[in-house]
């Protein structure tokens, strides 16, 4: 069984000018254990894919939503607004692209911990809640974890308020990880180190990661399967190598030749806008060990 | 052209104190494009801030044509001098339009005259692809890439030798950071002008500077042509900057791995 | 315009601001036609109709002298309408440019600005305007001239507290390294850019001064006889509750008509000034 399922996946918006459509139908499927990046530009619909997952856009007035999305095999849309939001921070958790500013500012993080920690076992006492921190700290690499629970966010540097995100994010066994542009505020030092520490964690903990990028090198480096995004329709989809190494999708192509190589090549000329970018979707065959595309 | 003399810059804010540059000494070649790589804390900010006359420096000097340009600015200094910034989003006036933003430079400098100044506007515009409709549009009306295309031709309006670009295209999707920076490129070599680029992206500085500064906690660690600093770095802090760099092809993986760890 | 418009439908409670606010706005503009006893805004006098409740003839009563109270209503709209304009036409200006300077200048224009903002906001409005008053004479021009010199200050705060933002824009620093200067910055870049947030106040504050106007009036210290004033038709009507009520209660409900009215606009005007970012 997936611990992600998208199927069919429609989203509207209800504007002023009349029914926006956003998403075409989206399918997506992550197993466990599996790292799947989403990449699109801005305005491709990713983020709002990460959005339905969350269960936030389901209560909006004004959207619509299409298709089937199940979690462990349960379909969102039958749960209600109350059970959605029981997932979130137990079952699925998401961090964010600047670190500093998703961390509250006037609470330390001690206190930050000790709610997250709430969300799976309410009535968890600061003492206990602190030493799970502290292990929890420890985990993702932090030397002087009492230090860091007694400090507020603006006192750490940007990479350690990541990994606090990362530990926090981690710390109640998710099934599934979000993650929206992770590492893209960092330095690039910084994020290489982020990105192997969350390669570690995920793999520990058998979590599945749905992660969101328009970064090329994370997602070459990071995901075991990519969703190449585009005008919210999936183009093309398959296992990392085969997609980078071959891709077969006008804009897939397109992403890969605009991004300058480190090996140097010049600066290429793409057009911004191509009809063949609305092509029918490439989705690559089956990996060797069976996992669907 | 523009010459860096020993400039250091030291911040103080009450009792606290940091040396946010020092002693950073490098000429600039008309026509080329110096690339300035660094991850934060490097004082490749406030090197920027330092050529464009936000702030005196602490030591040292900065010379235009072999003269030291003062703390406060003339209008020909400033003229000399323009920016590209990194965020489209707030580098234009959201309540004036694309043209009262680009007629600034021109009013400012007294270029042309005054009737003339509205064909120059749409001139701009055509140079960095942009049809003259775009003139009386509001900046939200423009995609990132769009506003970062006037933001470029408002840097070209008053004929500057140097423009300081800060991180350009870091803000934007990478289809159209391909774009942007081929503009770039093509405006450079047509126009002979000189750019100090900012960037924390390698693969980009390889493609488009012919020179790159390594900058460390306020130093500068290594300053040498492109090929060099990619083949053959000589400072182990550019070694580890590279290699840290996540790429997309083999080809590039093999690079990395071929520089090794620091010794 | 169309957006304003959907705004508006969207908003019942910032629409029946509007519709409020018009009414009272035609009012005072059209009170020379609509006021059935238009004389009565003067000096007149008469005893046989004096202190009488609403009827047919006087809507909402005769005041102790035999006024027509509704046609005195209205002309008090005109006048409260006026002070309003002119306390706002060079209270704002002053204010604004205060702002902007202490804002985007820093340094000890920040300091000596603010620091006299401080002073002048220090002291409770009303007890300001009452203070200038006691040494000048009670006129309707000193009243304006003391609600005046209360009002700058909230202006400056206000923008000030914007221009500090403003000022670490990228327009902002564009604008500095083209070179123009602090003048040019100042009003032509940053200034439009605290329009929604300056028109919206000033849209509160309608309501506002004529509330204090009305209270200075209720003391004594604003407008003077024969003007009709809100306010002080509500201080002489009060003392004769709840026998003649209707001398205290239509002021006071068109004192609440129009103030209502205004707050009413000005959270929807924000909403149509502002969203372009």
């Amino acid at each position: 069984m997936s611990v992600l399922d998208i199927n069919a996946l429609t989203l509207s918006f209800r504007l002023w000018s009349g029914l926006v459509q956003v998403l075409h139908g989206i399918s997506l499927h992550i197993a466990k254990g599996e790292r799947v990046a989403l990449v699109g530009e801005s305005g491709s619909g990713k983020s709002v894919t990460a959005r339905i997952v969350l269960g936030l856009l389901q209560d909006m007035p004004g959207a619509r939503i299409g298709g089937a999305v199940r979690f462990n095999g349960r379909d969102l849309a039958a749960m209600t607004a109350r059970d959605r939001a029981a997932l979130r921070g137990r079952d699925i958790s998401m961090i964010f692209q600047d670190p500093t500013s998703s961390l509250n500012p006037v609470y330390p993080i001690a206190s930050q911990f000790r709610e997250v920690l709430a969300r799976a076992r309410p009535g968890i006492s600061a003492a206990e809640a602190r030493s799970v921190a502290t292990e929890l700290l420890t985990e993702v690499a932090i030397e002087a974890p009492a230090r860091v629970l007694d400090s507020y966010p603006f006192q750490l540097s940007g990479g350690m308020n990541q990994r606090v995100m990362i530990a926090m994010a981690l710390a109640n066994r998710p099934a599934l990880l979000l993650a929206d542009e992770p590492g893209t505020a960092l330095d690039v030092t910084v994020q290489a180190q982020t990105l192997e520490l969350m390669r570690a964690l995920v793999r520990g903990h058998g979590t599945s990661v749905l992660f969101i990028s328009h970064n090329l090198g994370v997602v070459r480096e990071f995901a075991d399967r990519v969703y190449v995004i585009y005008r919210g329709r999936i183009v093309e989809s398959g296992p990392t190598a085969a997609v980078f190494n071959a891709p077969g999708h006008a804009y897939t192509r397109a992403l890969l030749a605009a991004q300058p190589r480190l090996t140097g090549g010049g600066l290429p000329r793409i057009a911004e806008r191509d009809p063949a970018f609305m092509d029918p979707a490439v989705l690559h065959a089956a990996t060797v060990d069976g996992a669907v595309p | 052209m523009i010459a860096l003399r020993g400039l250091g810059k030291v911040f103080r804010t009450g009792a606290h104190q940091v040396q946010a540059l020092a002693d950073v000494t490098l000429e600039l070649t008309p026509g080329e494009c110096l690339a300035v790589v660094g991850e934060s804390g490097s004082g490749k900010t406030t090197l920027a801030n330092l050529v464009l006359g936000l702030f005196p420096p602490t030591t040292g000097d900065i010379l235009l044509d072999g003269v030291a340009l003062p703390t406060r600015r003339t209008l020909l200094h400033r003229r000399a001098i323009q920016l590209v910034q990194q965020n489209p989003l707030s580098a234009l006036n959201p309540r004036r339009s694309v043209a009262a933003s680009l007629r600034l430079a021109l009013d400012v400098h007294s270029i042309g005259d005054p009737a003339s100044r509205p064909a120059k506007v749409r001139a701009l515009l055509a140079d960095v692809g942009l049809d003259s409709g775009y003139a009386d549009r509001a900046p939200a009306a423009l995609s990132g890439g769009q506003r970062q295309r006037v933001a470029i031709a408002r840097a070209l309006a008053c004929d500057s030798r140097l423009i300081v670009l800060d991180e350009p295209t870091s803000a934007l999707d990478v289809l159209v950071q391909a774009q942007v920076l081929r503009l770039l490129n093509d405006l450079r070599a047509a126009r002979g002008l000189t750019y100090l680029f900012i960037s924390h992206d390698l693969a980009v500085v390889r493609n488009i500077a012919s020179r790159v500064a390594v900058f460390r906690q306020g130093r500068m660690v290594e300053l040498a042509n492109t090929e060099t600093v990619f083949t053959a770095p000589a400072h182990p802090y550019t070694r580890d900057l590279i290699r840290a760099v996540p790429v997309i092809t083999s080809a590039e993986k093999t690079m990395r791995d071929r520089l090794g760890a620091a010794p | 315009m169309t957006r304003a418009w959907r705004i508006l439908s969207a908003n019942p409670l910032t629409l029946a601001g509007v519709v409020l606010v018009a009414l009272v706005v035609l009012v005072a503009l059209l009170a020379d036609l609509l006021a059935p006893f238009p004389t009565h805004r003067g000096a007149v006098v008469d005893f046989v109709n004096f202190n009488k409740p609403p009827d047919a003839t006087f809507w909402m009563g005769t005041d102790l002298v035999g006024r027509d109270l509704f046609s005195r209503i209205l002309f008090a709209y005109r006048i409260s309408l006026m002070l309003g304009v002119v306390v706002l036409a060079i209270a704002v200006p002053v204010g604004v440019v205060l702002g902007l300077m202490a804002g985007y200048l820093g340094g000890w224009w920040e300091f000596a600005l603010m620091r006299l903002t401080d002073v002048f906001l220090s002291v409770p409005p009303l007890v300001l305007a009452m203070s200038i008053m006691g040494v000048l004479e009670p006129t309707l021009t000193n009243g304006m001239l003391a609600v005046t010199a209360m009002w700058w200050p909230w202006y400056t705060r206000l923008v000030y507290n914007i221009v500090r933002g403003e000022k670490v824009e990228g327009y902002v620093l564009a604008a500095e390294v083209i070179g123009a200067g602090s003048a040019h910055i100042m009003f032509r870049e940053i200034l439009p850019n605290c329009l929604p947030a300056i028109v919206t106040k000033m849209t509160l504050d309608f309501g506002f001064v004529i509330l204090i106007v009305s209270s200075l009036s209720f003391l004594g210290l604003g407008v003077q006889p024969p003007t009709p004033d809100l306010g002080s038709m509500v201080a002489e009507g009060a003392r004769y509750l709840p026998d003649s009520w209707w001398l205290a209660v239509f002021p006071g409900l068109a004192i609440l008509i129009a103030v209502f009215g205004f707050n009413l606009i000005g959270d929807g005007l924000r909403d149509i000034l502002g969203a372009d970012r």
